[in-house]
């Protein structure tokens, strides 16, 4: 466990990240907002703590892979590559426009580091177990994050791949789950519920952690105890908030899929202590 | 006589002993597409995704992103039909090294029905960029298609049968990706044909020779890319042209030649295929025979193109 100065840290690297995500989405003129702030902070600690990469060497083969399933929370992912070095700061001014490396969803042939192509939902865990079987074929190491939505869920095709991550016991594969409960149609439980989450996961075999997905100190044991597991897949269901960290945006199915207005970003941006 | 599917198996096997990237994934239907071969030789690099065609193209996906050789197969229909989306955003779009090779495509599946009869897989594949569309004759020329797909770095789709077909290449044939084959001279037309019915215009093309008439068969394994410079060569040659595919006749072989043809030298055209329907149950030659695939067929259409040269 790291000691609180570290924690803080990530904190503070998770608060100018949003102040990034923000920026970008309003330059950008469209955007997902909400489910970006939901998942940053869990992005936070995957990117500066927990796995094992190298933005100088995107091709590394030991690197530990992270999969967007949920694409549409794209900048939450440049926020961090950026942040981390994978290219410059600069390049998130590009966000969605024609030419940029940047697309309204993550392009593993567009963005260093990005790793698969994601946007389709129901796709992205496919693809992690797919890299899970092949670090076990190559005798490496590595390890696959992948990151779910709630509404994502509704696709079968998750639990084609629940099962089969199961099956084939990949206990390199560690599934956060941003459980923020609305979708781009309102409440997820009134469009098409998914819970209970983490009990249909257990069922199929899995391992299952329940943190709150804005709890850093939370995140990182659910991390720590996901690298433990034997023999079987490791879900995080993460209880997130839609809009985190933006009062006016918190709990908001209508921030789903816009951007926050030259006013809001103001007001954002003074909620977060950057003006 | 020997079944694509069967070619297939065999080499896969080859492959796996060469190159231990070659991974082989199915979705329960192992024993039909001949994959089992790979299977009971490579347990450890076979990939049995059970019946979710969804989740196999995406694991592919990721395993050729993690660095292997993926190759996936199923039925045409479940193939480019079910798993179309996972194709298009998963492989496709990003352009990764996976090689979906569906068996049972077109109506030579026979009993099963229409159901199962894939007659527009060609079509929907072709329309994929970055997609490669192949569609063997043969046996030993799938052999070598598969061969130079595993030499290509590219996400490919090849369509092979179920039933046992007439051998028209030669074992240890060369295929190359984007090129045709002219099978049989010819000056007064020419067949432009594509997987079983390659056999079939080599037949047509003997009774037209009884009849003074001199038919060229040019067999395209490669639906795209297109040997556009084959079939204006052709079209100059001949000045008309009958395709031939176990397909519908939209979007597929003559859908292909016939976008060559408009742009490039506009010829009379008949297209035999499936003529906007889907297929039924019965004998695999009960079929051809019903939708118009045989080298009697083929004889009427070659007649007809003529009357319009």
């Amino acid at each position: 466990m790291p000691d609180q100065a570290t924690l803080n840290e990530l904190e503070q690297t998770a608060r100018s990240l949003r102040v990034e995500i923000l920026k970008m989405l309003n330059l950008a003129k469209s955007g997902h907002t909400g489910g970006s702030l939901s998942a940053i902070d869990i992005l936070t600690v995957l990117y500066f703590h927990k796995m094992r990469h190298d933005p100088g060497r995107p091709e590394w083969e030991d690197r530990d892979r992270f999969i967007l399933s949920k694409g549409h929370a794209a900048p939450a992912l440049y926020a961090c590559l950026a942040q981390a070095g994978y290219f410059p700061r600069e390049d998130l001014k590009g966000l969605r426009r024609l030419g940029s490396h940047l697309q309204g969803h993550p392009d593993m042939k567009k963005t260093p580091g990005v790793e698969v192509c994601t946007g389709s939902l129901g796709q992205g865990l496919s693809q992690a177990v797919g890299l899970a079987l092949a670090a076990r074929l190559s005798g490496r190491h590595s390890r696959v994050y992948c990151l779910l939505g709630d509404g994502e869920v509704q696709e079968g095709q998750i639990w084609e791949a629940t099962m089969a991550a199961a099956h084939y016991r990949l206990d390199n594969l560690c599934v956060l789950l941003d459980w923020n409960g609305l979708q781009i149609d309102g409440d997820v439980d009134k469009v098409m519920n998914v819970a209970p989450l983490g009990p249909k996961f257990l069922a199929y075999n899995w391992q299952v952690l329940e943190v709150d997905g804005h709890d850093i100190a939370a995140i990182v044991r659910a991390l720590d105890e996901a690298e433990k597991a034997e023999g079987r897949p490791t879900m995080i269901v993460a209880r997130t908030v839609k809009g985190k960290g933006v009062p006016f945006f918190e709990h908001k199915a209508s921030y789903h899929g816009v951007p926050p207005s030259d006013d809001e970003l103001t007001q954002a941006l003074e909620h977060l202590g950057h003006s | 006589m020997i079944a694509t599917r069967d070619a297939y198996g065999q080499t896969l096997v080859e492959l796996g002993r060469e190159n231990e990237k070659v991974v082989v994934l199915d979705a329960d239907l192992s024993g039909s597409t001949k994959t089992s071969l790979f299977a009971r030789e490579f347990p450890q690099r076979f990939f049995n995704a059970g019946i979710a065609e969804a989740n196999m193209v995406g694991m592919a996906a990721g395993l050729a992103a993690g660095g292997m050789l993926p190759f996936a197969s199923t039925f045409a229909v479940f193939a480019a039909g079910r798993a179309f989306e996972q194709i298009r955003q998963s492989l496709a779009y990003p352009g990764l090294n996976v090689k979906i090779v569906a068996t049972h495509g077109g109506i030579t599946v026979g009993e099963d029905g229409g159901s199962h009869q894939s007659v527009e897989d060609l079509a929907i594949m072709r329309s994929l960029p970055n997609m490669t569309v192949l569609c063997p004759a043969d046996g030993p020329e799938t052999a070598a298609a598969i061969r130079a797909i595993a030499e290509y770095d590219g996400p490919v789709y090849v369509r092979l049968g179920r039933a046992k077909v007439p051998v028209v290449f030669p074992e240890g044939c060369d295929f190359r990706i984007g090129k045709g084959a002219v099978l049989r001279q010819g000056k007064d037309l020419s067949f432009i044909t594509t997987g079983l019915m390659t056999a079939q215009a080599l037949q047509a093309a003997e009774i037209l020779a009884e009849e003074k008439i001199d038919a060229r068969v040019v067999h395209l394994g490669s639906i795209k890319p297109l040997d556009v410079d084959l079939v204006l060569q052709t079209a100059r040659g001949t000045g008309a042209i009958v395709t031939a595919e176990e397909h519908s006749v939209i979007g597929g072989l003559g859908g292909a030649v016939c976008e060559a043809l408009a742009e490039g030298c506009p010829t009379p055209v008949e297209r035999v295929g499936l003529r906007d329907v889907f297929g039924q149950s019965g004998t695999a030659d009960d079929l051809l025979a019903h939708y118009g695939l045989t080298p009697a067929h083929l004889v009427e259409a070659a007649e007809r193109v003529l009357q319009r040269k």
